[in-house]
């Protein structure tokens, strides 16, 4: 079956979206071999870019459009929806988690590892432990995209309400916020200790970036992101990034860098968006923008259908790719953990992953047929997935 | 995949490695250094070697033979193995649950009491299980290590275990890239216990997933870990010396430093 087609919608932002679930599940799964072909590889950014950009586009374009046709409030009680039904969703996945975690600590024993054991002692107070998690402050590793995801949902509407009408003046409200929390080191609490893995306070700026790219944004600075000037500099960009990350994984070869280079650009912070993974971003989408343009042939293409149906349904496949994730992880630890199985259980989690996306567009179809030709409010399923 | 690039570079590099050479000390190549250890040196010229250890608990192992079973134990063994004419002595100070803050403040006192040449300094699990903020872990690394480097001790940093039962539930990202980063910064060699335990792991040479009770395998790790941080200490002190030829003596390989 065809991808669905609508005629504003960009499917690059569906073909991207999925392959970033794909880079993330791969990720996610510890010790995997097959994770090193995902891009934190080869450079400073990684494929949680790609998707808060490409979630900060979809929620502009369907909202946005919302909110002109239908009013603030409307468009304002659907975001909230949605960040709704992505807390219950991050709440099911805890619950996954909790139920992995309890299983190890009950079954695995052995003297080498009774510091790491340690990591279930919140296992013994779970009142603490279930209400941390509920309000957001106690995140397993690995859960906290979705959390990220809520609290700029959340903080949306105000936002879309300005870049509606103002966007240059909420993009540099954006900034804004970016370098306070970078000066005055904001961020939320976390539980038992320190603050959130992905600072909602410093990521809101790709988030907004893309908002501000859906609306009207990109094709301000199309002439510019096209330019010969930024083609070169993203690639040189990119080599750079190439040649830093290189020696991350080969011995010496860090000795290459001078001191004081590495003094400034160590640590990479990915808690708070460091400059240098946003610019990394910035020469990927640069570079994704020209070489793979809104109506290129390849779209349609049997071949990028999979990945394009998993980026339409991206909360759900999401979710999906963390359980694969620990899944994987289970069986890796409980079968073999040999390059085979690594490869055999990447392969078959993104199977299910694409299974599961056709599965849930069946669902949508039936139930759009059941509806029959009644119009509908305008569906974030349509506008380049989901929002 | 890290530690295989790393292993086929070593491979491919590598001074042959005598027969007699256990396979755990043959893997070991992810553990090296090109940072001199001139305290260690000046120690071994004066016959008096005083070395202490600070870690967490996955520096010690339980059971009634576990403190002499552990890593720390086992290197005062190596060592004085190794360095027959020298006066070795082995301080430990591993405390379970501590973070790496709490170490960093027990740094001083502990310069005062025990008067190290060396600090091997074990940290990173309880941090990263506490999720503690990176930047707080990166500065009590920056404080202990400065506290080091002015109390006259040469330092070695050891990271995490790896432990693929728990691989999934504890983040260690931050905390090894700062640990990482820290060493760098500090010029101090870091033990990557991390990657040689993955290699070992991948290479089959210890089962780490192996659901037990019995502690042989723990004991067998640990003294590789202390043959290997031997290897790591004596190596330092050579390239202090400005020379690698101490290295070539009976027993452990010599390590190249291209």
């Amino acid at each position: 079956m065809p991808p669905v087609m609508s005629p504003g919608r960009d499917l690059r932002l569906d073909l991207f979206r999925g392959i970033a679930l794909w880079l993330i599940f791969l990720d996610h799964i510890p010790s995997n071999v097959v994770s090193w072909l995902t891009i934190r590889n080869y450079g400073f950014s990684d494929a949680t870019e790609i998707f808060v950009f490409i979630s900060g586009y979809t929620a502009a374009f369907v909202y946005g459009r919302e909110m002109n046709e239908r009013g603030v409030v409307v468009a304002s009680a659907r975001i909230l929806k949605r960040a709704w039904q992505i807390y219950v969703a991050h709440i099911f996945l805890f619950v996954v988690y909790m139920a992995e975690i309890a299983y190890v600590a009950s079954t695995f024993e052995n003297p080498l590892y009774s510091e790491e054991m340690g990591i279930f002692n919140f296992l013994k107070q779970p009142d603490v432990t279930m209400i941390q998690a509920m309000l957001l402050k106690f995140k397993p590793a690995n859960m906290d995209v979705l959390p990220l995801y809520i609290v700029l949902l959340a903080g949306f509407p105000p936002m879309l309400w300005l870049l509606v009408r103002r966007p240059t003046l909420a993009l540099v409200a954006s900034v804004g916020l970016y370098a306070l929390t970078w000066r005055f080191d904001w961020n939320f609490p976390a539980y038992p200790n320190g603050t959130w893995v992905f600072n909602p306070l410093a990521w809101q700026l790709l988030f907004v970036f893309g908002a501000w790219c859906a609306l009207g944004g990109a094709q301000r600075i199309a002439p510019f992101a096209r330019s010969r000037v930024v083609l070169w500099l993203a690639a040189a960009y990119l080599v750079f990034a190439f040649a830093i990350a290189l020696t991350w994984y080969i011995p010496h070869a860090a000795s290459y860098i001078p001191r004081w280079f590495s003094e400034w650009m160590y640590p990479i912070d990915k808690t708070n968006l460091d400059v240098l993974r946003f610019a990394h971003f910035l020469a990927l989408a640069a570079l994704t923008v020209r070489y793979v343009p809104r109506d290129w042939i390849g779209l349609s293409s049997p071949l990028m259908r999979p990945a394009i149906l998993c980026g339409q349904h991206s909360l759900e496949i999401f979710c999906l790719g963390v359980f694969l994730s620990f899944a994987g992880h289970f069986a890796m630890v409980e079968i073999s953990d040999g390059i085979g199985m690594q490869v055999l259980i990447s392969l078959l989690g993104i199977v299910v992953m694409v299974a599961t996306a056709r599965l849930i567009r069946w669902y949508k179809d039936v139930e759009g047929k059941k509806h029959g030709p009644r119009p509908t409010p305008p569906n974030a399923d349509l506008a380049g997935g989901e929002a | 995949m890290r530690v295989v690039i790393a292993g086929l570079l070593a491979a491919l590099f590598a001074v042959p490695v005598s027969a007699e050479e256990s396979a755990c000390v043959a893997a070991g190549d992810a553990v090296q250094t090109d940072v001199p250890l001139r305290h260690v040196a000046a120690a071994i010229d004066s016959k008096h070697l005083t070395v202490a250890v600070v870690g967490s608990a996955s520096s010690s192992l339980p059971g009634p033979n576990g403190a002499a079973k552990a890593y720390p134990a086992r290197l005062g063994e190596w060592l004085k193995h190794r360095l027959p004419a020298v006066d070795v002595k082995v301080l430990v100070h591993t405390q379970a649950r501590e973070s790496a803050a709490d170490m960093a403040k027990s740094l001083p006192q502990l310069l005062v009491d025990d008067k190290p040449d060396l600090v091997v300094w074990q940290t990173g699990t309880v941090d990263a299980m506490l999720g503690v903020d990176p930047e707080a872990f990166q500065s009590a690394l920056d404080s202990g290590l400065e506290a080091l480097h002015a109390g006259k001790a040469d330092a070695v940093l050891m990271n995490m275990q790896y432990s693929p039962r728990t691989d999934s539930m504890i983040a260690l990202g931050a905390y090894l890239d700062a640990m990482r980063h820290g060493a760098l910064q500090h010029e101090v060699p870091l033990f990557d216990r991390l990657a040689l335990m993955k290699n070992w792991n991948e290479l089959g040479i210890f089962n780490l997933h192996a659901d037990t009770r019995t502690i042989d395998v723990a004991e067998a790790v640990h003294d590789c870990i202390s043959r290997l941080l031997v290897r790591l200490i004596i190596n330092g002190a050579d390239l202090a010396r400005g020379s690698n030829t101490g290295a070539a003596s009976p027993g452990l390989p010599p390590k190249d430093n291209h």
